[in-house]
């Protein structure tokens, strides 16, 4: 509950900001109307002009507000205009994506820590990997598994996987790593083979730094298959959703959109989070 | 202070013995000797304490002959193999300065690392757990989580865990430099205790005089720079030792000789 207010306060402050930029922004064309029917507006009118347009340049939180009730809790969830639908079509690829980035994630560290020579070629390409944009590879990631007769949801998953792996090998080469010299001492007294260690040791030792990584990772992986789906927009999706909008200028469409993607990517993060000082407290290594 | 030690004559009772054993670290700052021209012999059932100012090569030694440093020059031998050899054959437990113990296992849980590594059955690692906790008088809390326990209790499941499969060797490191002195007396009677019932040969690095006066059968005092022995006195004390025997005459004049020596190595 202490956290309440400061949360609050600040959502206020945005909220106050992007009603005070919505006027500023969609005055224009409220002008222009005005001037078209040979009008003129009180200032009254053109703010309550701005915060009703059809095609505002910045919505009103409140359109889009209305714009998210209507397309979750009015519709169908098997509506094609239902929010649900596509946010459903979404997190099924972001789950599929995060999954792969999770396993090749956690497959290149341990290759990574056990073999220096994988340290030495593979790094420098993960790195250079996170350099290329995504938005300009994911086309071409679309075209080379459609030709390879992949289904779309794995393609897309691909895609996903490709920015959530990244972190997930950070954090697990980190936390393998992490057991001090004073540890890794004891299991050689022990004699204790190089999978014993990994299984006893190192891999417990590195949850911690498994759960920060999986939060980082979780968020990438939903822009992933949100990007994914700007490349293959005929299955829907939030994707399809933020393409469609643009197509036709329906920025309260996108920007409801964009919302909910970013309240599915705070729920993941959330539960992730939830998830993390469960499992944490029981293993006795709660911060 | 130049004077060689002799090195004393191997037994057929000899677990370990160091000759000529030289350890010389490189470092960015040149090279460091932690160990010049080491000669000592342990025998079976010793309590050996190695006491000496910080950088004497004390707990350094001591990883030489657990195999967790190589030397570079000289013999090592235990259990007349070499310490890799002694090492796979799990011939001795080591106990760190750090109870080290794994925090997601409860204490019992730890115990069985070792046990499980080694490929005992569960049955047995069961009967092992709970026997060695008797022995650190910890039998009631095999189902605790090391939080849950002491600093000095911690140090006790450590050592329990060390005693777990059964090394004839013990080698401690500052196990209890850590601790305040009320439970580092009490840990010291009970590992007399424990020495007593098991007949274990001990190695025992520490700072503190009365505690390795109070606990060896012999007593490796040493110096830095390079890290060498200066002395090796042999106890006179009886095996049975209460804690008031650190008010004898005999106790305080080993303790004085100790000290002398320490004194001797920063001339």
């Amino acid at each position: 509950m202490r956290n309440i207010l400061p949360i609050l306060t600040v959502v206020a402050v945005i909220v106050a900001l992007w009603y005070a930029l919505a006027v500023v922004l969609n005055a224009p064309w409220a002008y222009s109307k005005a001037e078209r029917a040979e009008q003129t507006l009180s200032f009254s009118e053109m703010v309550s002009d701005t915060m009703a347009q059809k095609k505002p340049r910045l919505p009103a939180p409140h359109q889009v507000a209305v714009e998210i009730w209507e397309t979750t809790a009015e519709k169908k969830i098997t509506s094609k205009r239902s929010l649900i639908y596509h946010g459903w079509i979404t997190l099924q690829a972001t789950l599929l994506g995060f999954a792969f980035g999770i396993a090749l994630g956690i497959g290149l560290a341990v290759a990574i820590v056990y073999f220096r020579v994988v340290d030495m070629s593979v790094m420098p390409w993960i790195i250079a990997s996170q350099t290329v944009p995504i938005l300009a590879i994911a086309p071409m990631i679309v075209v080379v598994l459609a030709a390879l007769q992949v289904d779309d949801i794995v393609a897309k998953g691909v895609i996903s996987m490709y920015l959530s792996f990244f972190p997930v090998v950070v954090g697990m080469v980190k936390g393998l790593r992490s057991p001090d010299g004073m540890l890794m001492d004891q299991m050689k007294t022990y004699s204790a083979s190089a999978s014993q260690t990994f299984w006893k040791l190192r891999l417990p030792n590195s949850v911690p730094y498994l759960f920060t990584s999986l939060k980082v990772g979780a968020a990438a992986s939903l822009v992933g298959a949100v990007v994914a789906e700007l490349s293959l927009s005929q299955n829907g999706g939030l994707g399809a959703r933020l393409l469609a909008g643009s197509y036709y200028g329906q920025t309260i469409q996108i920007w409801s959109a964009l919302l909910s993607a970013a309240t599915l990517a705070a729920l993941m993060v959330m539960s992730l989070g939830a998830l993390e000082k469960a499992t944490l407290k029981r293993m006795g290594m709660a911060a | 202070m130049t004077d060689p030690i002799p090195s004393q004559p191997e037994t057929a009772d000899a677990v370990i013995t160091a000759s000529d054993l030289n350890l010389t670290f490189q470092t960015n700052d040149g090279p460091v000797h932690a160990l010049k021209d080491v000669n000592l012999t342990i025998n079976k059932g010793d309590f050996v304490s190695f006491i000496g100012p910080s950088g004497c090569g004390k707990t350094t030694f001591l990883r030489v002959v657990a195999d967790l440093e190589q030397p570079t020059g000289g013999q090592v031998t235990v259990n007349g193999v070499s310490p890799e050899e002694a090492r796979k054959a799990r011939a001795y437990g080591y106990v760190f300065q750090a109870a080290g113990l794994l925090p997601w296992r409860t204490i019992g849980g730890n115990i069985r690392v070792p046990l499980e590594i080694m490929g005992y059955s569960k049955a047995e690692q069961a009967d092992r757990v709970r026997r060695v906790l008797e022995l650190v008088h910890l039998d009631q809390f095999e189902k605790k989580f090391p939080w849950q326990l002491s600093g000095g209790m911690q140090q006790r499941a450590s050592i329990a865990r060390a005693l777990s499969f059964d090394a004839d060797i013990l080698l401690m490191d500052e196990p209890f430099g850590a601790l305040d002195e009320i439970v580092r007396d009490h840990l010291n009677e009970q590992l007399l205790e424990l020495w007593g019932t098991t007949g274990k040969t001990i190695g025992f690095v520490t700072h503190s005089i009365p505690e390795a006066v109070y606990l060896s059968t012999k007593i490796v005092v040493m110096s830095p720079r390079p890290g060498r022995i200066t002395d090796v006195i042999e106890s006179t004390l009886p095996r049975e030792r209460p804690l008031e025997i650190r008010d004898t005459p005999e106790f305080i004049e080993i303790a004085h000789r100790v000290r002398e020596g320490l004194r001797e190595g920063h001339a």
